[in-house]
């Protein structure tokens, strides 16, 4: 078993990453860079920044698609130790957008706590700064960005409080679309 | 043991509070409750604030901590050099210069802007729980947003005393959701929080609770349209020191004879505006 | 001209070592060791290992000698000091019937198997101050008899084994964990347990006292009490097999309550638990009482709003590093809000002023 290294400096990376996340969430369709972080393919390494940062074993990950492979499955074993689970369980996932499936297999939080919902790691497609509008908190006026399916995420706003918060990754870059976001036309 | 972790806690208990922050940004106004640990000082000194500060912190940063608008008050030293020795970051008094604020009861005078990050320190964050003492009860309101409650407290105030007596921690609402306290903040200070480029995180230890407004987030001074919120302060004074019209005074007693005085409550803020003002005098 | 105060990094380092100075006291008075704080002051040993959540006897002696005797402070420097402490896991629950027994005594037995043992108590001692004592006297030692190690069977479980006693049930598979999952109610009786165990014993004593006055009543008896040493043992999945890795001092309490019987039920008794680090059973009766005052919902007893049946009201209060600080807080600078009180208060006069001029 190969296995690729994590945080070189794991408190101090992980602050970093922290930081540059909690920039992205506070600033929808905000491009940002992680730090390279090697992880099996089809793992990308802002992806893999985000799980080493955020998820360990009190978060049940879901693996979908290419991403469910074998070499995954060890690094989240060796380097998150998080419990694999079915989207149904999971208080993150990771996959390409296809893959993950219907947003309404996840826990999207109850009214009385809505922040009992997954957060949804978009891994693959690139992220551009064009197609539908954003506006909403975070957003001083407006922010485009390229959405996958725009009509099941204005779903997924709609819920609010409740729903889905989702970090599109790709490469080494990073956009986030929280529930609050309110989406419009390409 | 001799050495802590970098900003003290824990990497398993920064990773839970990280998870906290980001759904509570994701959720303006809601607050998200979270399992808090016991900090080297006490409940109710703002571990809430110190445990969102330790998440948040990289060393990069430069580290303001204010108590009452002033960097000079015991709890913020004592707060500061916290961070100073725990998370080696640099310190600063002047608001223009941090990365990251963590406040006790202020916002401060100089506008915030974009990247900048301020952490309130929380004493109770449920607005309605001089309402409602339980929390099954206020937690059903928030989800079924049945805020009546607090608007016939509002109305009682106009109707006995002519306005909402209300002079601090004044209830706000997020983005028409969620109603919030913004932690106990003059209702001077209430304004600045409407579309900040900055963003705000609100963090109370003891009762276990995160909350956020992300930058520009709309926040709305509870009020009625017949009874408009005003952000009062001391009326008609200026600073003793700067001469500032505009910033929050504290009064202070110079005498036994009921002399008093008012001054800055934002030490930064006045002496920015003296060392400018001896500037241009020379 | 008036210049703002300043000097608070300074005021702070001079009082941190005012209270060093306060703290060793007069020089030519010997130096308090740790081990006679852990062996002539053991109950309040005992005390803070039990609210700081943290068996360890040094520590709590270090703690309390760091605290001047304060026992709430000391409590608090442990739980700052656990709470960076690793977790590796979850030791396998004690049997109590296991306890190397020091004490145990039961009140609606005259005798069980095991027999009713005293033990180190201040029970039958009249509280009179024994000058003596002022004069450090050598102590001969207690006499002593050989005893056979043996399981001393709970009491209560010979009214189970009749079915008088309500069973308990299996626990949930997962221990849950107050200090790493925020309180969320209504709370599970594991939980509520845990909280109890860790709360302040005067607050618990206070409510356990109100049950017993009649706000909750709902008449206990000691079943049995016991306290004495048991060993702690963990399962390592890494090695496959159990470790044994700690002995501590327990004090268990298992009141004996009525319970009337309800439709699908019998009338049968019903058990309040009390559990505690060290050797203290004020808090472990306490515990007791409010744990099955707590347990009136589930039960379907009659909720007259008795602050011991409170659920929200006793976990939300019953934490003295939770109450103490933000009690204590209110000391801290309140100008800004304080100032705005001021000149809200001086509108609402001078509006009030305007009005009655106007009449």
């Amino acid at each position: 078993m190969q296995l690729t290294q994590g945080f070189a400096d794991p408190a101090i990376d992980a602050a970093r990453v922290f930081r540059i996340v909690l920039d992205a969430m506070s600033h929808p369709g905000r491009i940002v860079a992680l730090p390279g972080i090697d992880a099996p393919a089809p793992c990308s390494p802002a992806a893999a920044s985000v799980l080493l940062t955020l998820v360990d074993g009190t978060t049940p990950l879901h693996l979908a698609g290419a991403h469910d492979c074998d070499a995954m499955r060890d690094w989240v074993r060796f380097h998150l130790g998080a419990p694999l689970v079915g989207p149904q369980g999971a208080a993150f996932a990771l996959g390409t957008w296809p893959a993950l499936g219907p947003l309404s297999a996840y826990p999207q939080g109850s009214a009385e706590y809505p922040d009992r919902s997954a957060t949804l790691i978009v891994d693959g497609a690139e992220l551009r700064r064009e197609g539908a509008r954003l506006t909403g908190p975070g957003i001083a006026h407006e922010a485009f960005l390229t959405l996958p399916d725009v009509a099941a995420l204005q779903a997924n706003a709609a819920q609010f409080p409740r729903g889905l918060d989702i970090l599109f990754t790709s490469g080494t870059q990073l956009a986030a679309l929280p529930r609050s976001t309110r989406i419009g036309g390409a | 043991m001799t050495d802590y972790n970098f900003a003290y806690l824990d990497e398993a208990t920064k990773r839970m509070l990280r998870r906290a922050i980001l759904k509570a940004v994701a959720i303006p106004g809601y607050q998200v409750p979270f399992s808090s640990r016991e900090m080297p000082m006490p409940y109710g000194w703002g571990t809430g604030g110190v445990q969102v500060t330790a998440a948040c912190l990289v060393p990069e940063d430069t580290l303001k901590v204010i108590d009452q608008g002033a960097d000079d008050t015991t709890n913020a030293v004592s707060i500061r050099n916290f961070f100073a020795r725990v998370a080696r970051v640099t310190t600063t008094e002047a608001t223009a210069e941090a990365s990251v604020i963590q406040t006790r009861h202020r916002i401060p005078e100089r506008p915030l802007t974009d990247g900048q990050i301020l952490v309130f320190q929380v004493p109770i964050p449920e607005p309605l729980r001089f309402l409602e003492p339980r929390e099954t009860e206020t937690r059903t309101m928030h989800a079924l947003e049945d805020y009546g409650l607090m608007q016939v407290r509002l109305y009682e105030d106009i109707a006995r005393h002519g306005e909402i007596a209300r002079a601090y921690a004044y209830p706000v609402r997020v983005e028409g959701r969620y109603i919030m306290d913004p932690s106990p903040i003059p209702k001077f200070d209430n304004p600045k929080l409407d579309r900040s480029p900055a963003l705000h995180l609100f963090g109370a230890g003891r009762e276990g609770r995160i909350y956020a407004l992300p930058p520009h987030t709309r926040v709305e001074s509870l009020d009625f349209e017949d009874y408009p919120f005003t952000a009062s302060k001391a009326a008609g004074q200026r600073c003793a020191i700067c001469g500032a019209e505009d910033s929050y005074l504290d009064e202070v007693i110079t005498d036994d004879a009921g002399g008093r005085m008012f001054v800055c409550s934002d030490t930064d803020y006045c002496a920015t505006r003296v060392a400018a003002q001896a500037e241009d005098a020379a | 001209m008036y210049v703002a105060v300043k000097g608070g990094e300074r005021a702070i380092e001079n009082a941190h070592a005012w209270l060093d100075d306060a703290r060793r006291g007069d020089r030519d008075v010997p130096d308090l060791g740790l081990a006679q704080i852990r062996e002539q002051l053991a109950l309040a040993v005992d005390r803070v290992m039990a609210e700081g959540s943290l068996h360890d006897p040094d520590l709590a002696a270090l703690a309390l000698k760091q605290a001047r005797g304060d026992v709430i402070e000391a409590v608090f420097l442990i739980r700052a000091f656990r709470t960076t402490l690793p977790r590796f896991g979850a030791s396998l629950p004690v049997d109590t019937s296991q306890m190397q027994i020091l004490r145990r005594i039961s009140a609606t037995y005259k005798d069980a198997p095991g027999g009713q043992v005293l033990g180190p108590t201040f029970d039958y001692t009249h509280r009179l101050l024994d000058f003596d004592l002022a004069q450090a006297p050598d102590v001969p030692p207690a006499p002593e008899i050989k005893a056979e190690p043996a399981d001393t069977p709970h009491i209560l479980s010979h009214l189970g084994a009749e079915g008088l006693m309500q069973g308990e049930g299996p626990g949930g598979p997962e221990v849950p964990d107050l200090t790493r999952t925020p309180l969320e109610f209504p709370a599970e009786r594991a939980l509520r347990l845990q909280a109890l165990a860790r709360g302040d014993e005067g607050f618990l004593l206070s409510l356990a006292y109100s049950t017993q006055r009649g706000y909750g009543r709902n008449h206990a008896f000691v079943g049995e009490l016991r306290i004495g040493h048991l060993r702690v043992s963990a399962h390592l999945p890494e090695l496959g097999f159990e470790i044994e890795f700690a002995e501590i001092l327990l004090t268990e309490c298992e009141s004996v309550n009525q319970f009337q019987g309800s439709k699908t039920e019998p009338a049968q008794f019903t058990r309040g638990y009390g559990l505690v680090f060290g050797q203290s059973e004020r808090k472990a009766i306490s515990m007791a009482l409010v744990d099955r005052a707590l347990r009136a919902r589930e039960l379907g007893e009659d909720m007259d709003g008795a602050p011991a049946q409170d659920e929200e009201f006793v976990l939300s209060h019953c934490d003295n590093i939770q109450s103490s600080g933000f009690l204590e807080h209110i000391k801290l600078p309140h100008y800004v809000d304080f100032q705005a009180e001021l000149e809200l208060i001086r509108k609402l006069r001078r509006d009030a002023a305007a009005r009655q001029a106007a009449e």
